[in-house]
């Protein structure tokens, strides 16, 4: 089944001058057709200004379309009249942790979400307890999130959408701050939510290797999806994908490197252990 | 330009009984033309660490020295301190404020009281060493990508001559080719304009790749101070401390683990792609 339906999405805004007369209007999202399948890993790639962020917006209509339709678990966010009862299929979690956090006890600040939503007191302590433990931060309960690591803060921000109990989790570029391990740490939690409870993600990165073990990557560029496949599928396209201002995973680029010296390597190597395995095949 | 910390600490409660230290008796010296990282974990003290090296924070214990004098003396010019010392700070394009990127840059000059003249030919030069075409001056920095603001952002600090420019995760939220853009920049700018560089990262690839030493803090405390190829030798402490060594070094430790006779301690692409060739055109 298709949690996320987007027909011909056009999002378009206008530009003013400093007469506040229209100068120009822009065309964000350019016609994208996208469907996305329940419990499925996405990630979305693309250089700044691709769309990708206005992509994610339409998905929990924080945007509505110019132009086609964006269907949340069956309800159109142009036809809904309640957004806020849409929006609580799809919770989002930003760049900056600190951005997102606003108690001052971790435990009080995942609460905030279903406290909002109306959820009574002792289902609420349930829901933030299971929500805790399931970014592993259960120890932290007590504590002020502004002692917390990076990782740690974006995994009580993660937890915070968890206890709204959503069905979607859209996240724009969750790691861009965060040290080695803390991005690591956020990255396993969001596969672990995704294999055990079924959660679809849609995952904004720049860091092409957190796009390696997706179940699919779709590449936006000028506001129009121009790749969609599986991680090997898409990091095999290398010159491609550095015309549109991206990469490849390391080990995928020396892969890559070493077969245009004329080592015979497979395309679309995505870990160190395929690598080594493909290479020392040649040594025999 | 010599650029020197002594002894550096810095705490919330200096006058506790147990002082909690954000940063410890931290001591280096930054010198000409040199490109510094400065890696550590979330919350190890970088940020804190590089307001020390422009006078906008003072320690709570320990000098700061520029060229020899301890600018916390009084009567000690900070002001023309923080122009030969230049701070970029995280996402720098929140701070551009002007109706055009020209004079979103001359605003340094201008508060360094140059002439009109002399502020747009110091812009201009800025511009030029950060790849920004002139057809940009009479551009809104609003209507920039997130790469070309940040641009505009560090022509901005270039433009008022920096001897040394600290920049605090300069390439956080870009896109690949705009990490690169603004690394290669930075590296030129400290090749040929001979300024010293120190660059906050968490990506241990791109630190990799462009500096020639690296600084490692782990709870206020300076832990390394050497060569990007020496820290990474440590890189089972480094994971314990929040870091990593770039991915090419671990796909070389897994070769020489399989039996290939790798040097383990290739850090960058490029690197690990001559010793293969090496091994196997033989």
């Amino acid at each position: 089944m298709n949690i996320i339906e987007i027909l011909h999405l056009i999002h378009e805004y206008k530009e003013y001058d400093e007469n506040e007369t229209e100068t120009e209007t822009v065309r964000a999202i350019d016609d994208v057709t996208l469907s996305i399948e329940e419990g499925s890993f996405v990630t979305v790639l693309g250089h700044n200004g691709s769309g990708k962020s206005t992509l994610a917006k339409h998905v929990n209509a924080l945007l509505l379309p110019t132009g086609g339709t964006v269907v949340l678990c069956g309800q159109d966010t142009l036809k809904t009249g309640e957004l806020w009862q849409l929006r609580k299929n799809a919770g989002m979690v930003f760049q900056n942790p600190d951005n997102q956090i606003i108690a001052s006890v971790v435990e009080e600040d995942v609460a905030f979400g279903p406290e909002n939503l109306g959820v009574p007191t002792e289902k609420l302590e349930h829901r933030v307890e299971r929500a805790l433990e399931k970014v592993g931060m259960t120890a932290f309960r007590m504590n002020s999130p502004n002692r917390l690591s990076g990782g740690q803060k974006q995994r009580i921000a993660i937890a915070g959408m968890l206890a709204m109990k959503p069905k979607v989790i859209l996240m724009d570029e969750p790691t861009a701050m965060l040290d080695p391990v803390g991005r690591k740490e956020v990255i396993e939690t969001v596969h672990e939510l995704n294999r055990e409870e079924g959660i679809t993600i849609l995952l904004i990165t720049h860091y092409m290797e957190e796009a390696v073990d997706a179940d699919r990557v779709i590449v936006m560029d000028g506001g129009r999806l121009i790749m969609d496949g599986t991680p090997r599928e898409v990091f095999s396209r290398v010159e491609e994908l550095k015309e549109c201002r991206m990469t490849v995973p390391q080990v995928t680029e020396l892969a890559f490197e070493l077969k245009k010296e004329g080592l015979p390597l497979p395309d679309g190597i995505l870990t160190t252990e395929e690598f080594a395995e493909a290479l020392m095949k040649l040594r025999t | 330009m010599e650029l020197t910390l002594k002894h550096i600490s810095y705490s919330y409660n200096p006058d506790a009984k147990e002082p909690k230290y954000a940063v410890k008796d931290v001591s280096f010296t930054i010198r000409e033309g040199e490109f510094c990282a400065l890696i550590g974990h979330t919350g190890s003290g970088k940020s804190t660490l590089v307001q020390f090296l422009n006078g906008l924070m003072r320690p709570t214990e320990g000098l700061v020295l520029f060229n020899g004098e301890n600018i916390f003396e009084k009567k000690y010019p900070l002001k023309t301190l923080r122009q030969k010392v230049g701070l970029v700070f995280q996402y720098p394009e929140h701070q551009l404020f002007e109706e055009t990127v020209l004079k979103d840059i001359c605003y340094g000059p201008k508060n360094m009281g140059l002439g009109k003249e002399e502020q747009i030919d110091s812009a201009r030069r800025a511009m030029a060493l950060v790849g920004l075409p002139e057809s940009y001056e009479e551009k809104s920095p609003f209507e920039l990508s997130g790469g070309e603001k940040r641009r505009v952002a560090i022509a901005g600090v270039l433009a008022m001559n920096p001897e040394c420019l600290i920049l605090d995760e300069p390439t956080a939220g870009l896109d690949p080719a705009g990490r690169d853009d603004i690394l290669g920049t930075v590296r030129e700018l400290s090749d040929k304009e001979n300024i010293a560089v120190v660059l906050v990262s968490h990506s241990m690839d791109d630190v990799a790749v462009y500096a020639e030493r690296l600084l490692v803090m782990n709870s206020g405390e300076l832990v390394y101070d050497d060569t990007p190829r020496n820290v990474f030798r440590h890189y089972k402490e480094l994971e314990k401390m929040g870091l990593s060594a770039p991915q090419v070094t671990y796909i070389a430790h897994e070769l020489k683990k399989r039996g290939l006779d790798i040097d383990e301690n290739v850090m960058t692409i490029a690197e690990a792609k001559a010793e293969i060739l090496r091994i196997f055109k033989k």
